[in-house]
């Protein structure tokens, strides 16, 4: 089912998004990858605040290719999600409510997605330059000195996304596969 | 003897990284077309519809068809009477790949040590491979591999009694186990043979073949159509999301190898499997 939901994800938007369902969002979302995500864990673990709040927001997991003049963004597809499933759940349970990225999660990143109501999306991987065209502005927000890792804001029209595991625990990585199989 | 200035590699190697990740050679192409009219489920077929869209949008308006553009893969076939002057051919690679990196708006995607991870901000060191062939031309490939896929890639050492049974379940083991997380629709690279270091080097070689092109052994002809049948089974499908396109190809390369061993070498590639070629 088509659905267009706006971000940061609300409590309500987030419990009744089922796994299949295609999703454009609207709204703001932030960059984290691999380095970004172990800063915040260090972050963390001395007791600091992180350079953004985790409540109702949806972290991407991407780093852009370098934008051209007048541009605001590069090729911007999802990397794969499950290098972040270290580090995920703690950032779930501060509030997280929204991952957007490519491939399988652990169980305890599923766990955490039931226990917080919250969303895995994926986005079309290998498709950063169609992506790019759903991305409108994009803003360095911390940890600058990572190029392309760095956390930045970005703001979406209808970016458009599949929802793979649910607050319920679905997986469509199960499902679907299990459907076209034909061994 | 053919003298050949090593700033002619780094002027074809900045060019050739900036084709690479911006147009897919038409083997490739025709592959997503066909693929298009063969599948089978609804939301794999808008995910390969979407992945032409998406080629078309990096070739107009010059952005990169995956922002993973890769660590540059560089294979060198260098004929046995060139003599290069004007400077060391590994340096002149390497600043090709910055050039080209640099210039290009490629992501850089290197980092300098594999602990400490400081980013090397050019994309340089490239991965070079260096052979030598008769004459006095030089075939230069840059083929910008992403990590997705490469993270999903396996050595497998069988054992001779395996055969090639056991050739069969390594390559479905190691794609069924990069499912989703390799960006399907895949090329596989298969090496056969060798050592552990060379069937690794086969397979990566393999994904350079174009996907139109079988290999000339009969069997490993056959076991290439095998495979993908076999994969394109699994319903893994475009994106991970359940289809009957899990992989575009399955290439194949083999090597003579020693009495005790078989060696099997799975190098997973995503639907942008990029390539670029120039004899010079």
């Amino acid at each position: 089912m088509d659905r267009y939901v706006n971000v940061p994800l609300s409590e309500k938007d987030a419990h009744s998004l089922k796994a299949g369902d295609y999703v454009y969002l609207t709204g703001t979302i932030y960059t984290a990858r691999d380095a970004a995500h172990k800063r915040m864990q260090e972050t963390l673990d001395r007791g600091e605040e992180l350079p953004l709040k985790m409540e109702n927001n949806v972290i991407y997991y991407m780093g852009p290719s370098p934008a051209r003049e007048g541009r605001q963004i590069g090729s911007a597809g999802p990397t794969t999600a499950s290098r972040m499933d270290k580090y995920a759940p703690r950032l779930l349970d501060l509030g997280l409510k929204g991952m957007i990225g490519k491939g399988k999660r652990s169980k305890e990143v599923a766990d955490a997605i039931v226990r917080n109501g919250a969303v895995y999306f994926a986005a079309v991987g290998g498709a950063g330059a169609l992506l790019s065209k759903s991305i409108t502005s994009s803003e360095v927000i911390a940890y600058d000195d990572l190029g392309t890792e760095a956390i930045r804001r970005l703001t979406v029209n209808n970016f458009p996304v599949i929802v793979v595991i649910d607050a319920q625990g679905n997986n469509l990585y199960e499902t679907a596969t299990k459907k076209y199989c034909r061994e | 003897m053919r003298t050949v200035d090593v700033s002619v590699l780094t002027q074809n190697i900045s060019e050739m990284c900036i084709e690479a990740n911006h147009y897919l050679s038409e083997d490739m192409k025709t592959a997503f077309t066909e693929a298009q009219n063969r599948e089978q489920a609804p939301l794999g077929r808008q995910i390969l519809s979407q992945l032409q869209e998406n080629m078309e949008i990096a070739e107009k308006d010059m952005i990169p068809i995956c922002q993973d553009t890769g660590m540059a893969v560089v294979f060198l076939k260098v004929g046995q009477d060139v003599h290069f002057v004007g400077g060391n051919v590994e340096d002149a690679v390497n600043e090709g790949v910055r050039r080209g990196y640099v210039d290009g708006y490629l992501r850089k995607s290197v980092v300098r040590d594999p602990i400490y991870r400081e980013n090397t901000r050019d994309n340089t060191p490239a991965i070079i491979h260096y052979s030598i062939i008769p004459g006095d031309r030089i075939t230069v490939t840059v083929a910008p591999k992403g990590f997705g896929s490469e993270n999903m890639s396996r050595v497998f050492m069988l054992k001779p009694a395996d055969g090639i049974e056991g050739v069969k379940n390594a390559i479905l083991t190691a794609v069924k186990d990069a499912g989703p997380n390799a960006c399907p629709p895949m090329v596989v690279g298969v090496g056969i043979g060798g050592t552990f270091e060379k069937c690794a080097l086969l397979a990566k070689e393999a994904l350079t073949r174009p996907i139109d092109k079988h290999s000339e052994i009969p069997y490993v002809k056959e076991l290439e159509e095998e495979m993908l049948e076999k994969i394109n089974r699994t319903g893994i499908g475009p994106g991970g999301l359940g289809g009957t396109t899990t992989a575009l190809a399955v290439n194949i390369n083999t090597y003579a190898t020693h009495i005790a061993g078989l060696p099997v070498a799975v190098n997973i590639c995503c639907h942008v499997n990029r390539h670029a070629v120039r004899e010079i």
